[in-house]
């Protein structure tokens, strides 16, 4: 298992390398000249040129990028155009703030999704399924920051139940978490209902029934155990859209975690932050997919030993 | 003469099993309730789309402000209620509709037909080249799907076309998968072998026998992405970096009408339904067409 994970974590590498090419490359070709931009209206034309040559924003971007990689190795990931401050210490502080909204987030939608999908497949058609199943399709369809808007108008503003936003406690977050959770909610027990479905026709699972299994027994350890792999796999997929969406909910309720910072460093043309920004996104969605995978190891043997 | 008599019966032949394939799945896909919810929930956005022109004028009635008409509720005078310019909400969602539309069919139709490409060689041709280009693909795919069209708006400067481009590209991996997917499941096939056998060229037994056996999923995820592809787009606007004002466009409007939502709730009640209802549509033809073009599947 570890020569597995260590193999894993190796292939990351190239992965990641290409992930801060390409955003690299692609926040290069954002228009504006960055020196007149730090400096400001009224700079004159000779700072602007010594600046630039002083940064290094005339070479290639090829060497820029190797520059900015050779830092990178070191754990420096450059200085903020905007604040003066690091990056690195600037994503320090606000990533914890991400992390435990979209942890919550994600806790959440799998302890109401994982229920509701397996009842909904041992009582397929019933009202309890279709009600169920209407509900989800909705969720999906709806966008976080609405969700989020009309939660806020609702629990916070009319109901003085909970904080319209900021970090503040506990109360502060549930909102927040609530409204990124309900979309990977919905996708989840959609997910997790079909793979039950699927499962539970299967031949092996008349023979513990005929053994005389109790219901509860052959759908707990039988049935779940099996279906839970697509689900699994989706959780992680998941995972990858509630960072994504962590930016939307963090926005709605002025969050200061790193997706908020990402769009206002955009606002600010402040390239080395939403540099920064999107590489510990990516960082951290390659990080769940590996923990994902060790996930269907541990609960489907078969897949073990195809490593071991 | 006998040989050219026997091609136009095989001709004839091939027109009316398409004929009755596509008719199989209609017939399906009308059975399913759902599916008929959506299809006249987005025809309804269509017409609002293609008919915007008739229901309101454009710059009278839709970007011109109005003080005096500020923040109304709902009314007969206006449906949805009037914005913090004055504008009329319900007139604004008529026109976001083309944008929405308009983005979103044309942003997959970029990922369908870059991914498709790519996903249709590798899949095809199999071994380096699968390789080679799967591994690029998987540097997209590390990227959070949203993230990476934030990052390419805000490098490209917001505008439609940016918009287009931004979502489109963030979402070609996913089109080169599944396209890649659904070759590698039918090129093995003996007709593709035989095809091969009477020397048919690559690309023709790529785009005449592979492609058409394995659209079935590839229509599925492109409606299905269509929806989300609309989310994307709001979600860009929302925070800024989308359709700028005064362009009518859902997310924006949400973003606008935020700071009003607290004593005018419509404000955000009404561009946010469009989205729900939008986006669900598809969804929901999405769902019936799996079902409708899979009859094994349940």
């Amino acid at each position: 298992m570890s020569k597995y994970i260590l193999r894993r974590l190796l292939m990351m590498i190239p992965v990641l390398l290409g992930v801060t090419f390409l955003v690299y490359f692609i926040i290069s070709l954002t228009p504006g000249d960055v020196a007149a931009n730090i400096l400001g209206v009224g700079a004159t034309q000779e700072a602007i040129i010594e600046l630039t040559e002083e940064m290094g924003l005339d070479d290639p971007v090829i060497v820029q990028y190797g520059r900015y990689m050779g830092d990178l190795v070191t754990g420096d990931m450059g200085t903020s155009y905007a604040t003066g401050k690091t990056v690195s210490s600037e994503i320090g502080q606000r990533f914890p703030n991400t992390l435990i909204l979209t942890i919550s987030a994600i806790f959440l939608s799998v302890l109401i999704s994982i229920p509701i999908g397996v009842i909904s497949a041992t009582r397929q058609y019933s009202i309890f399924d279709n009600v169920g199943m209407v509900i989800a399709l909705i969720g999906i369809s709806m966008p976080s920051f609405w969700t989020g808007l009309i939660l806020i108008i609702v629990f916070s503003l009319k109901l003085g139940w909970f904080p319209s936003g900021g970090i503040d406690g506990f109360s502060s977050w549930i909102l927040p978490a609530f409204t990124l959770a309900i979309a990977s909610t919905a996708s989840i027990t959609r997910t997790t209902r079909s793979s039950m479905l699927e499962v539970i026709r299967q031949d092996y699972i008349n023979t513990a029934k005929a053994k005389g299994v109790s219901r509860k027994i052959v759908i707990r350890k039988h049935a779940l155990k099996n279906a839970l792999i697509p689900a699994i796999t989706v959780i992680g997929l998941e995972f990858g859209v509630l960072l994504g969406g962590a930016v939307l909910t963090e926005t709605v309720f002025s969050i200061p975690g790193i997706g908020r910072l990402m769009v206002e460093s955009i606002q600010r043309k402040d390239t080395p932050m939403v540099l920064g920004c999107i590489i510990i996104f990516a960082v951290a969605f390659s990080l769940v997919n590996l923990l994902i995978d060790m996930l269907y190891a541990y609960i489907d043997p078969r897949i073990k030993s195809n490593y071991s | 003469m006998s040989s050219n008599v026997d091609a136009i019966k095989a001709d004839e032949i091939i027109k009316t099993k398409k004929r009755s394939q596509s008719a199989d799945v209609w017939k399906r896909l009308k059975k399913s309730k759902a599916a008929v919810i959506g299809l006249v929930i987005i025809v309804i956005f269509v017409c609002m789309a293609i008919f915007a022109p008739v229901i309101a004028d454009y710059d009278t009635q839709v970007i011109k402000m109005n003080i005096s008409e500020r923040l109304e509720g709902p009314s007969s005078n206006h449906f949805f209620g009037t914005d913090e310019y004055g504008r009329d909400i319900f007139y604004r969602i008529v026109y976001g509709t083309r944008i929405s539309l308009f983005v979103g069919v044309i942003s997959v139709g970029i990922a369908l037909s870059i991914g498709g490409f790519l996903g249709a060689i590798a899949g095809y041709y199999g071994g380096k080249l699968d390789n080679a280009i799967m591994r690029v693909l998987d540097v997209l795919l590390a990227i959070p799907a949203i993230l990476l069209a934030i990052t390419i708006v805000s490098a490209l400067g917001s505008s439609i076309i940016n918009l287009m481009i931004a979502v489109g590209i963030s979402n070609i991996p996913g089109f080169a998968r599944v396209v890649r997917a659904a070759i590698l499941s039918v090129k093995d096939q003996e007709y593709i072998e035989a095809a091969r056998a009477i020397g048919a060229k690559d690309h023709t037994i790529i785009l005449k026998h592979v492609l058409p056996n394995s659209m079935a999923p590839i229509i599925v995820y492109a409606t299905l992405k269509v929806a989300t592809a609309i989310m994307a787009t709001a979600s860009l606007s929302f925070i800024g970096l989308g359709v700028q004002p005064p362009t009518p466009e859902w997310g924006s409007m949400l973003a606008s009408g935020r700071q009003y939502m607290r004593d005018q709730m419509y404000i955000v009640m009404f561009p946010g339904l469009a989205i729900v209802m939008a986006v669900l549509s598809l969804n929901l033809i999405g769902d019936g067409l799996r079902d409708a073009l899979d009859p094994k599947l349940k």
